[in-house]
């Protein structure tokens, strides 16, 4: 009996944030405008790229610039996948049914070929260090691109157009809900603290028992696999799978994210792409301009914060409840603690 | 093989590490038995790091075999070796500095973990009692190295001594059968250095671990090994008690011979010369 039980327990601990989640987002998306949706599902998108490239840039300290691609690839798979089920129903469900779950289906089959991908590129390439490892994947960025560009399957550069509009507010929101939860456990979890390790000192961690290569190409893939749910979110909002949405200036935009929020904070990538995405809304004249404006507030950014707004610290960590908290014995037991002893101040 | 009291926990059967023209160490033999605390000195640029580096897998050796509990290792990975039951420090402290000193132990027991990813995203029980697990443990080696109170500061923001007793509590929470301190004491006054010699020589007891000491301080050296290995320009020129070793006519000549090679900055045998 006691094992039905540790089994309920079990899949309500997983399940908790969806089964609080969902519903939220059902009610927020049945009052909401269809324009206040948009841009909503517009900055859940953006946050689920800025926390899993998070994964590996903060968490794991790899700096990886080709983003986009690995979202190229989940957002091709899941447009192919949807547009040959477009008018069948499978398993004989009602139409809505039926489109529901296939995009579904799609969403995860397009993660999972950009995990594929994240595990080809990562093998070989995650052996260079720093600049190396972002130039090597800025290319791979741009050869998913040239490869698209040429292949007739996949429509060339107009791209594949007429994908069917599934992505809505509970999809997105949803995505959210699993990219935190994945990073904020990864994260607090024995795995997560490996990354940090590597993060840290790679000599040290590997003579430390962990598994430097075997750690960074796991979380290339956790990070390419949410990046290809985004890709397939995005390709079923715009209604439209184009090489032009997955350029290295979309990488460039999630890395910016990324360090504006504070490398390592999930908190600070979510805070990041939220303020981004609708400051972005609310100046749309400026639109042209993004880059430039993207620069200009990383310049400011590294002079006067270098450390990104939240550092490495999460939202949480900053209230004076939760650093009286974690000074206990068993409080603060996943994030890093801030600290907290008068000794921390000393130098060395 | 299970390893009885007599059969070495660590062997090196003459390893020789050769960078292009440069023998940083050739044919070097070491033996250690569980419990041992074995002294490996010798004056700067003897090749005493790089041979903790072949023993690590931080290189592997050109020629000779490196032997962990009776198995060849050579070759192998660092994180390999380090789970085999061969644990370090190093010469200028690596430590997870913008961790917390809990999470630099508990790091060094991440490969006794046994739930995967999976169960870390899910929660499971066994991934709740593995973290409940690390986390004891990595406590038991922080109360154990004076650290305990510690825990939730930086490692960066600990006084230099403390760090370096931090990072021998990193290195035994991996559970190893040697432990290899790469200068334990460099940078330490003397009364932290006697506390230090205490330290070590408890830990041994404690473990029953093979201990490898590389230290440039001679009383500390000489006051806790049983036995010292010296080695010059990469070849052991000396082993044996320390009173036989500070006697070595080879040993004051390689410490105290060369005047024109900054003889003045050497250490200084037993505090005699």
């Amino acid at each position: 009996m006691s094992l039905t039980l540790d089994a309920i327990r079990l899949g309500a601990r997983s399940t908790l944030p969806f089964l609080l989640g969902v519903p939220l987002l059902w009610l927020a998306s049945s009052h909401v405008s269809s324009f206040v949706e948009i841009i909503l599902i517009t900055a859940a998108i953006n946050i689920v790229l800025a926390v899993s490239l998070n994964v590996v840039n903060g968490l794991t300290g790899q700096f990886s610039l080709g983003h986009a691609g690995f979202m190229a690839v989940g957002a091709y798979t899941s447009a192919k996948i949807t547009m040959a089920f477009r008018t069948t129903d499978i398993l004989a469900l009602p139409p809505t049914v039926s489109d529901q779950v296939v995009f579904l289906l799609a969403l995860a089959a397009g993660m999972a070929t950009a995990a594929v991908a994240g595990f080809l590129v990562g093998m070989p390439s995650l052996r260079l260090g720093g600049d190396y490892l972002a130039i090597v994947t800025l290319g791979f960025n741009e050869i998913i691109r040239v490869i698209i560009e040429n292949t007739a399957f996949l429509g060339q550069a107009t791209g594949i157009a007429g994908v069917a509009r599934r992505t809505n507010l509970i999809w997105a929101g949803t995505g959210v809900i699993a990219v935190v939860a994945m990073a904020r456990r990864l994260a607090g979890s024995t795995h997560g603290r490996a990354l940090l390790a590597i993060r840290e000192d790679e000599v040290a961690a590997e003579a430390m028992g962990v598994d430097t290569t075997g750690y960074k190409v796991r979380a290339f893939m956790i990070s390419s696999a949410f990046a290809g749910l985004a890709g397939g979110l995005l390709v079923h909002l715009i209604q439209l799978c184009t090489p032009r949405s997955f350029t290295f200036v979309k990488s460039i935009e999630v890395v910016t994210m990324v360090v504006l929020g504070g490398l390592g904070s999930v908190t600070g990538s979510v805070a990041a792409a939220l303020v981004l995405t609708i400051s972005l809304e609310a100046l749309r004249e400026l639109q042209q301009y993004r880059m430039v404006m993207y620069s200009l507030l990383l310049i400011v950014l590294m002079l006067t914060r270098p450390s990104g707004i939240f550092g490495s610290r999460e939202l949480w960590d900053m209230m004076p409840l939760r650093r009286r908290r974690s000074a206990l014995p068993d409080g603060g037991a996943s994030a890093p603690s801030s600290p907290l002893d008068a000794n921390a101040d000393e130098e060395p | 093989m299970t390893s009885s009291a007599h059969s070495p926990v660590l062997e090196l059967r003459k390893v020789t590490m050769q960078f292009g023209g440069l023998k940083a160490l050739s044919d070097f033999d070491l033996a250690l038995a569980p419990g041992e605390l074995v002294g490996l000195i010798g004056p700067n640029g003897a090749g005493k790091t790089t041979a903790f580096n072949a023993i690590t897998g931080m290189y592997a050796p050109t020629q000779g075999d490196v032997l962990v509990d009776g198995e060849r290792v050579n070759g192998r990975r660092p994180f390999q070796i380090c789970r085999r039951g061969v644990a370090r420090t190093f010469q200028n402290t690596r430590l997870f500095k913008e961790l917390s000193v809990l999470d630099n132990v508990r790091i060094a027991c991440h490969h006794s973990s046994e739930a995967g990813l999976f169960a870390a995203f899910m929660r499971t029980r066994g991934f709740l009692d593995d973290e409940a697990r690390i986390r004891k443990r990595a406590r038991e080696y922080l109360s154990i190295l004076g650290l305990l109170q510690h825990q939730d500061s930086l490692a960066r923001g600990l006084p230099y001594g403390e760090q370096r007793r931090l990072e021998i509590a990193r290195a035994l929470a991996t559970g190893p059968k040697v432990l290899c301190l790469d200068e334990p004491a460099a940078g330490m006054n003397a009364s932290e250095k006697v506390e230090l010699m205490g330290l070590i020589r408890k830990i041994r007891d404690d473990f029953r671990l093979a201990i490898l000491v590389i230290e440039h301080d001679m009383r500390l050296v000489m006051g806790v090994s049983e036995r010292l290995v010296v080695l010059d320009h990469g070849v052991v020129i000396a082993r044996g008690t320390p009173d036989a070793v500070r006697r070595d006519p080879k040993v004051i000549e390689a410490y105290l011979g060369d005047p024109h090679a900054g003889g003045g900055t050497r250490p200084a045998l037993g505090g005699r010369g």
